[in-house]
């Protein structure tokens, strides 16, 4: 190993270590009399001392050495750990990442004077409990003031499990802390072994008169037992280079392309060995693909970490007191995106405790605990991450930030009684919003918000804000799990095929050819279709990409028209295009710098052909097509207000004809996808019909069968479906974590209606009927139907046999 | 012995062409090309290069020469600029060709237009003249998109 190698490794471990000892310390302030943090603290910076030393870093070595000596006092209860003290340490921690990060880049310390910083740290080791002990505290002297002067009584086992979790597992250090040998003597006697001295450290040790025997053999035990607890962790994970997880993943990437290619080839084969080793391909590459994104996996928690250390900082800075509070700090994230989310989520953070939480007295009068809560919350969400950032403090005033924006011509004095609280709110993600010196004591809020905005827009999430005034306001961030590999719909158009990531996209409407007059009308000539009667604009994508003269007819007579119902930044459009092919998972890549300018696509990727497709961005395409313009203030102020309203108390339900023609619903939200399979693929697994569908075994429930009174029940439950039958429409459910295909007779229609006309259900497995569409309906109720499923496989099956024998 | 540098030829229009050879990363036959619409327009398309996803360009546009007769299949010349691999596409290979400095001339005034910034001159051949091209500026898109 290099000495290059031995100071990347070192910078590396530092790094770690600082990170650790901003948040202990940040803790300790709270829990001054934690002697664990405080031993944990001790030892980050004694180890890093004792490389810089060897390393010979001599400025890190002083700066760090004068902290040690502060934290040996604190450690010997010789002071008692004020703010002033935690600051000036914090300090220390700040001083050493800046001259590590000078090592990182110049290979050496730099020109650097921190004698400000030694005399601080020397100065407050001299506190009032100190002279009483120690008549040296003028200048800063190595630890242990007097070593082996508390020869400590021999140690129980269960002592030794106590002291574990603070133990190292070198024997020198636990002789330094345990028996109070100097760091000196353990080094002389590290020097005599390496110039060949085969006697072990603990008998040179003794021999030197440096330490008892006894000390020894508790040093000895000590160590035999944190070796025991400490392996696991040391064992089981290693480090690995991120450039090298970016390559494996890239050649995953490859890997998932090069088998869609053999999937597509194997579809056309009739060797079946052929056909048995490309599905074997597809399930261990999928199986692999799950793997290594889970190695670029982080817990939020890694940048969560560095905000009690913020927070504290700028509650300090403004004279506020803010407790911080976390949930869901395992919730995992791509590394990429983790990175990317870094400073936006800073930004909130510092927002929220600078403008949000009150200051103590305020809060008091209002009625709060002295103390402010930061609340942060991470939890996965329909294969996004949420992330909220939620304080308990004076919440936005929408009175104000309607005035400010008037005043800033953001929106114009007509538009502003019109809209929404929390349309009000989203003003303050505007670019033109933050720029005011004044912003804070207007709105509260607002510094730099629109490129908090930007930034998480960037990587195809989305923010959100909530607010009531007097209690609080919480920041909703979207984001998707990784940017690598992402669900889309593939289309075509003109006769190439166009990827759309399946986040933007609500949903499909096709239109038979002699539908096509009726249902698309226009607005003094701009296309619109009227969507379960709201107005939906239409764009024709090969117009906007120019595949087409602007005058060519949009569409042969006589052919069906696709329509993709997109979301674009809080509007919603449906793009037409010549034909819909199927979801698939691309890999994206991004656009060469030449391909930029040209905003409406996002990226590219292969197709499973090995052709290339192009990534629409939907955002860009929408405001390519003007559906939302470039400023964005408009789209905010142009939404459908009396809509929006009935909204809220609108639900959207899957209509579909059931057992016996029966109209049955269920809500549009239990639903993950629409299928429709060859009855050849439908298998029966015991007594149950399943079906393969994306690598797994989906169990399939027949609706009629779970309808349908229990004699008959039993003669139709083992019998396969008849092979000269249609194909069988299957939704696809996910309940509790897993997937279940319900069998319905047919499709009908997805409508948005109230539902409140309501009356009890009069058969099993029904929640209610409603009206829906003026007609009744009757709502399902899932988990009673997936209780009757599992019901009819297991319990349920002797009777059948039973019954069918009785018959 | 005078300095020498290699040079990889092709044809354009019956131009002959060169770029330095240590510039380029391969030379292959014609593939599938996705269109990309509203792009410049001496963008030919993207190809999928083994799984790498590379610009074409259409070099003759780039050039300003007349366009490729209709139905002919380019060949593609990949070379490496500081934006990853970019396709020159081309009508035709021609040979390595070893050339010494002291044939090559910066092109004459009379020249002009775009193409003025990308050829860096010409080295005298026996028997024709080897137009030598700046791949960095042959794929930057940035002037070529201003020009449309």
């Amino acid at each position: 190993m290099s000495e290059s190698d031995i100071v990347k490794d070192f910078l590396v471990e530092s790094y770690e270590n600082l990170d650790r000892l901003d948040r202990e310390l940040v803790d300790l302030e709270k829990n001054p009399e934690d002697r664990e943090a405080l031993g944990s603290v001790f030892r980050t910076i004694h180890t890093i001392k004792g490389t810089c030393g060897f390393l010979g870093f001599n400025k890190l070595e002083a700066v760090a050495h004068v902290g040690e000596n502060l934290l040996t006092r604190l450690r010997d209860r010789q002071l008692t750990l004020t703010p002033e003290i935690t600051t000036a340490l914090l300090t220390m921690v700040d001083a050493v990442r800046q001259m590590l990060s000078q090592i990182e880049k110049a290979g050496q310390e730099g020109e650097r004077d921190d004698s400000v910083l030694i005399a601080t740290l020397t100065r407050l080791q001299q506190s009032p409990a100190a002279q009483v002990s120690a008549t040296d505290t003028t200048a800063p002297k190595p630890a242990a003031p007097a070593p082996a002067a508390v020869a400590p009584a021999p140690v129980s086992t269960t002592e030794v499990a106590d002291m574990l979790p603070n133990m190292p597992l070198n024997i020198g250090d636990i002789l330094e802390q345990r028996a109070g040998v100097t760091a000196a003597a353990v080094q002389l006697a590290v020097m005599q072994q390496k110039e060949g001295d085969p006697r072990r450290l603990g008998e040179i040790l003794v021999e030197h008169g440096a330490v008892r025997p006894a000390d020894i053999v508790d040093a000895l035990r000590i160590q035999q037992a944190a070796r025991a607890a400490a392996a696991p962790a040391s064992d089981s994970t290693i480090r690995v280079d991120v450039g090298l997880l970016d390559k494996v993943m890239n050649l995953v990437g490859e890997l998932v392309l090069a088998r869609n290619q053999v999937l597509q080839f194997a579809n056309r084969m009739k060797d079946t060995s052929f056909i048995a080793a490309s599905q074997r391909l597809n399930l261990i590459t999928t199986e692999l693909q799950a793997g290594v994104m889970k190695t670029r996996m982080q817990p939020i928690g890694n940048i969560w970490g560095q905000f009690p250390r913020t927070v504290r900082d700028v509650a300090l800075g403004c004279g506020k007191e803010v407790k911080i509070e976390m949930e869901g700090k395992e919730t995992e994230l791509d590394k990429t995106i983790i990175e990317a989310i870094k400073d936006p989520l800073t930004h909130l953070v510092r927002n929220s405790v600078d403008h949000g939480i009150e200051l103590p007295e305020a809060r008091v009068k209002a009625g709060k605990d002295r103390a402010g809560r930061l609340i942060l919350r991470a939890f996965h969400e329909g294969g996004q991450v949420n992330i909220e950032i939620g304080d308990d403090g004076a919440g936005l005033n929408a009175e104000r930030i309607r005035k400010k924006a008037i005043e800033r011509a953001l929106i114009t004095a007509e538009q502003a009684p019109r809209m929404s609280e929390r349309e009000i709110f989203n003003l303050i993600f505007l670019p033109g919003f933050s720029t005011a010196e004044k912003v804070t004591n207007v709105s509260g809020r607002g510094v730099g918000m629109d490129v908090v905005k930007t930034n998480v827009e960037k990587i195809g999430g989305t923010v959100d804000i909530h607010s009531t005034l007097g209690q609080g306001t919480t920041v909703r961030v979207k984001i998707p799990l990784t940017l690598a590999i992402i669900p889309a719909l593939i289309v075509t158009c003109s006769g190439e095929r166009y990827a759309i990531p399946q986040v933007s996209l609500l949903e499909l409407v096709r239109l038979k050819a002699e539908e096509v007059s009726k249902g698309i009308e226009l607005v003094h000539g701009a296309p619109v279709y009227r969507l379960r009667g709201r107005l939906l604009p239409l764009v024709y994508l090969n117009r906007e990409l120019k595949l087409v003269a602007d005058d060519h007819p949009p569409r042969q007579k006589d052919a069906a028209v696709n329509i993709v119902v997109l979301q674009a930044d809080e509007r919603q459009f449906g793009l037409v295009v010549d034909q819909i092919n199927d979801t698939e998972e691309i890999v994206v890549k991004p656009l060469r710098k030449q391909l930029k300018t040209v905003k409406i696509f996002a990226g590219s990727s292969i197709m499973g052909d090995g052709r290339v497709a192009l990534i629409l961005d939907v955002l860009g395409l929408a405001q390519y097509a003007g559906v939302v313009t470039q400023t964005r203030d408009r789209a905010v102020t142009e939404k459908a207000t009396g809509a929006e309203a009935a909204e809220v108390v609108k639900q959207t339900f899957l209509l579909f004809a059931g057992a016996g023609d029966s109209r049955m619903a269920i809500p549009l939200s239990t639903l993950a996808r629409l299928e429709e399979f060859p009855v050849a693929q439908v298998e029966m697994s015991g007594r149950q019909w399943v079906t393969q569908y994306r690598g797994k075994i989906l169990p399939l429930i027949r609706i009629s069968v779970v309808m349908e009174e229990r004699r008959n029940k039993l003669r139709t439950l083992q019998a396969p479906p008849p092979l000269d039958s249609g194909p069988i429409q299957v939704l696809v459910l996910n309940h509790d974590g897993r997937s279940v295909g319900l069998v319905v007779e047919r499709i009908l229609d997805i409508v948005e209606d109230r539902a409140d006309v309501r009356s009890a259900a009069t058969r099993a497995a029904v929640l209610y009927s409603v009206v829906i569409g003026n007609r009744v309906t009757e709502l399902l109720d899932i988990p009673a139907i997936l209780r009757t499923a599992d019901l009819s496989a297991s319990q349920a099956a002797p009777a059948t046999q039973s019954a069918e024998f009785a018959n | 012995m005078a300095h020498t540098s290699q040079f990889c030829t092709f044809y354009l229009d019956k131009l002959l062409f060169g770029v330095e050879l240590k510039g380029v990363q391969e030379v292959i036959r014609s593939l599938e090309m996705t269109r990309v619409p509203l792009a410049p327009a001496v963008v030919s398309g993207l190809i999928n290069l083994r799984g790498q996803i590379v610009t074409a360009v259409d070099l003759r546009r780039r050039l300003e020469l007349q366009p490729s007769p209709q139905g002919t299949l380019a060949m593609n010349v990949v070379v490496r600029s500081e934006d990853g691999a970019v396709s020159l596409l081309v009508d035709e290979i021609g040979d390595v060709v070893e050339v010494e400095e002291t044939t090559f001339e910066p092109p004459p005034e009379t020249l002009r237009g775009s193409a003025r910034s990308m050829i860096l001159g010409v080295h005298k051949l026996n028997d024709r003249l080897l137009h030598v091209l700046d791949i960095e500026k042959a794929c930057q898109m940035v002037d070529a998109a201003a020009t449309e």
